[in-house]
């Protein structure tokens, strides 16, 4: 039985993960402009994956989570510039900010704290709102969030950008980034308390019967989704080597939110195969805008990409709102082999 | 009042909250129409701003025209918008979850907002200016205050609309089946109630609230761009549950303690600290939500857990 449920397991994640090492091999083998859609389609997976945490897990939508991957980033941006830059970029800085820098992973690590410790704080109210108001709650998270990063220049760089940030080069870092992020998605969805909340986003009242606490229970994957959305922040500002408060508001939002609905928001494999396929689509959209030739000249008018990939988005919505995966996680298709009619005498059944 | 109190009062003239009451009134006029809809459909709008950003881009490309056909233009346009997006969104999703309705009307307002952009940049640059309605903007010296005559205008059709909406839904026949559907819809359809003919009132009436929002925005900030009314529009729909979103005048309330809140807030901070208004104001909402979670202004307790 427990065999089973590895095999299960191993399954499961293999299909996910294995997609992720492909797209990172391809973005080896393509040219240097090219690479950088295939280390954001990474990158979205990260973040995709952390979103789905929460809101995939509890049911409960939430629009504050990419505050999250903002507060990461600028975390984990501001404290790998080099001392020496540092006081030229961001002169207004606290002192412990300015003279302290962190290696990448370490930076990265910090990135998880800050962000957890943050949704762990803001959680505490804001889990105790039922499902769609505490939807609609979390948007006063992503509006403070943004407010202070882009005015509060004793913390970052405020309305401009933040660069000289040190960059991962290559898929090694976006890769192993999304494998960690997945895995520790997919370890906590398997736990008991991915699954006592995950009873309650089928039936939150059955589930209090039980003695799920919900309210708590939230409160747990809102932080878990805090901590690895500010992981994805600092893979994503080390992917780029630059962010500004806009970039990571409201747009990232409606993204990543399209990408989690598009693959499926109850799944796993749905949240990592939306990112990939919907961050594809976006690529290929915005180079569209610039004009590009895939055959027939296709040049689009800037603005295209957002009414395509949100008429796709609503359209999936009103027609199957469990997403291209129908919610279900991966599984190898099913083949009918002969083999399961043979008599049940097993080889090891038979050795001593 | 404490040592920390007075200071900051101080700074709270007859100005402050004049000021703070128009803007009230304004986000009082939006929470209604996200509440109409939300009462009957149970469904969050979040593409409400986009309806009034339509009726913006309606009044800036209409600035030619006689004010008033002008405003008649962006009523027409913003009901029919509204009209279309009920049939082509909202009719579709009716059997859906509150949860995907709001994401669907999110994306919708995505949508709403680049064919916003696609129209608006043929002339080569963001933002269209709307400067027929300006003359509204002058103040007028009421004893030492001044009241520009569109925070006059706001109240007053606040107050207006909120009475017409208050007798359409308590003295008619249609607004008891309004209030019929937005008790319970199912039952209400089973007795009789044409269900079509509730949702369309109620989306008229939204749309009608939305256009007369984007004239008093307009007037106030004459220069109209895609995310026109994007950001008042989630200030309102958080005020909305602040208030509690489950009664259309506990929803009313929310949306006009938000924006009074925010007007008296910024009266209050020092000037070099007015940057910080959303984050003061979000975080009060919070600190609310702390305090109550069902509502502030909602009688009793409700769980999380909802049974429908």
């Amino acid at each position: 039985m427990s065999t089973l449920r590895n095999r299960t397991a191993a399954v499961e994640l293999l299909g996910p993960g294995l997609l992720i090492v492909a797209v990172g091999l391809v973005a080896t083998r393509v040219s240097q402009a090219n690479e950088l859609y295939f280390l954001n389609a990474l990158v979205a997976v990260s973040m995709v994956v952390a979103v789905y945490v929460f809101v995939g897990n509890s049911g409960v939508l939430s629009f504050g989570q990419i505050s999250f991957v903002a507060v990461g980033g600028f975390a984990s941006g501001v404290m790998t510039i080099p001392v020496e830059s540092k006081s030229g970029v961001l002169p207004d800085l606290f002192p412990i900010l300015r003279d302290h820098t962190l290696g990448n992973v370490s930076s990265l690590v910090l990135a998880a704290l800050v962000g957890g410790v943050l949704a762990l704080v803001l959680g505490l109210p804001l889990m105790r709102l039922s499902g769609l108001a505490a939807g609609i709650a979390t948007f006063a998270v992503l509006e403070i969030t943004h407010n202070v990063l882009r005015e509060w220049t004793k913390i970052g760089p405020g309305a401009t950008t933040l660069s000289l940030i040190p960059e991962s080069s290559g898929p090694t870092q976006p890769v192993i980034g999304a494998l960690v992020v997945m895995a520790i998605a997919y370890g906590y969805q398997r736990s008991r308390l991915g699954r006592m909340l995950r009873a309650s986003r089928e039936d939150a009242a059955a589930a209090e019967a039980v003695g799920v606490n919900v309210h708590r229970q939230r409160l747990w994957a809102f932080t878990l989704s805090g901590a690895l959305a500010g992981f994805a922040g600092g893979l994503y500002v080390h992917m780029l080597g630059s962010i500004t408060a806009d970039s990571v508001y409201l747009e990232l939002t409606f993204l990543t939110l399209a990408m989690l609905v598009f693959g499926g928001a109850t799944s796993l494999w749905g949240a990592v195969l939306g990112a990939l396929v919907v961050s594809g689509l976006d690529s290929f959209l915005s180079q569209a805008e610039q004009g590009v030739n895939v055959g027939v000249k296709l040049d689009l008018p800037q603005g295209t990409t957002l009414i395509i990939l949100g008429t796709i988005m609503a359209t999936m919505l009103i027609l199957r709102p469990s997403g291209i995966t129908g919610g279900r996680e991966f599984s190898l298709p099913r083949v009918r082999r002969p083999a399961a009619r043979r008599p049940p005498a097993t080889p090891e059944r038979t050795a001593p | 009042m404490n040592a920390l109190g007075a200071p900051v009062l101080a700074t709270i003239n007859a100005q402050v909250v004049v000021d703070a009451i128009g803007l009230g009134a304004t986000y009082a006029l939006m929470a209604v129409g996200i509440g109409l809809v939300f009462g009957i459909l149970r469904l969050v709008n979040f593409a409400y701003g986009q309806l009034i950003m339509a009726g913006a881009y309606t009044l800036a490309y209409t600035s030619s025209w006689p004010v008033a056909w002008s405003i008649v233009a962006c009523f027409g346009v913003v009901i029919a918008l509204s009209l279309l997006m009920e049939r082509a969104v909202f009719r579709p999703l009716r059997e859906q979850s509150p949860t995907v309705m709001l994401v669907t009307t999110f994306a919708i307002s995505f949508v709403l907002q680049s064919i916003a952009l696609l129209i608006d940049i043929r002339d080569g640059q963001i933002g269209e200016p709307a400067p027929s309605l300006t003359s509204l903007n002058v103040p007028i010296s009421i004893d030492g205050v001044d009241v520009r005559k569109v925070t006059i205008v706001a109240v007053l059709v606040a107050i207006g609309a909120l009475g017409a909406l208050a007798l359409l839904l308590g003295r008619t026949e249609i607004g008891l089946r309004t209030r019929a559907a937005a008790a319970d819809f199912r039952t209400a359809r089973l007795l009789g109630v044409k269900a079509n003919q509730v949702i369309g009132l109620a989306v008229v009436l939204s749309g009608a609230l939305a256009a007369t929002v984007a004239v008093i925005l307009t007037v106030q900030t004459p220069f109209v761009t895609p995310d026109f009314a994007l950001h008042d529009t989630i200030i309102v729909l958080v005020g909305v549950v602040v208030g509690g979103i489950d009664r259309l005048w506990t929803a009313t309330l929310g949306g006009f303690a938000i924006g009074f809140v925010s007007g008296i807030v910024n009266g209050a901070l020092p000037t070099d600290s007015t940057v910080y208004l959303p984050s003061v104001v979000f975080a009060l909402v919070i600190l609310v939500l702390l305090l109550r979670p069902a509502g502030l202004f909602v009688r009793g307790r409700t769980s999380v857990v909802d049974r429908v």
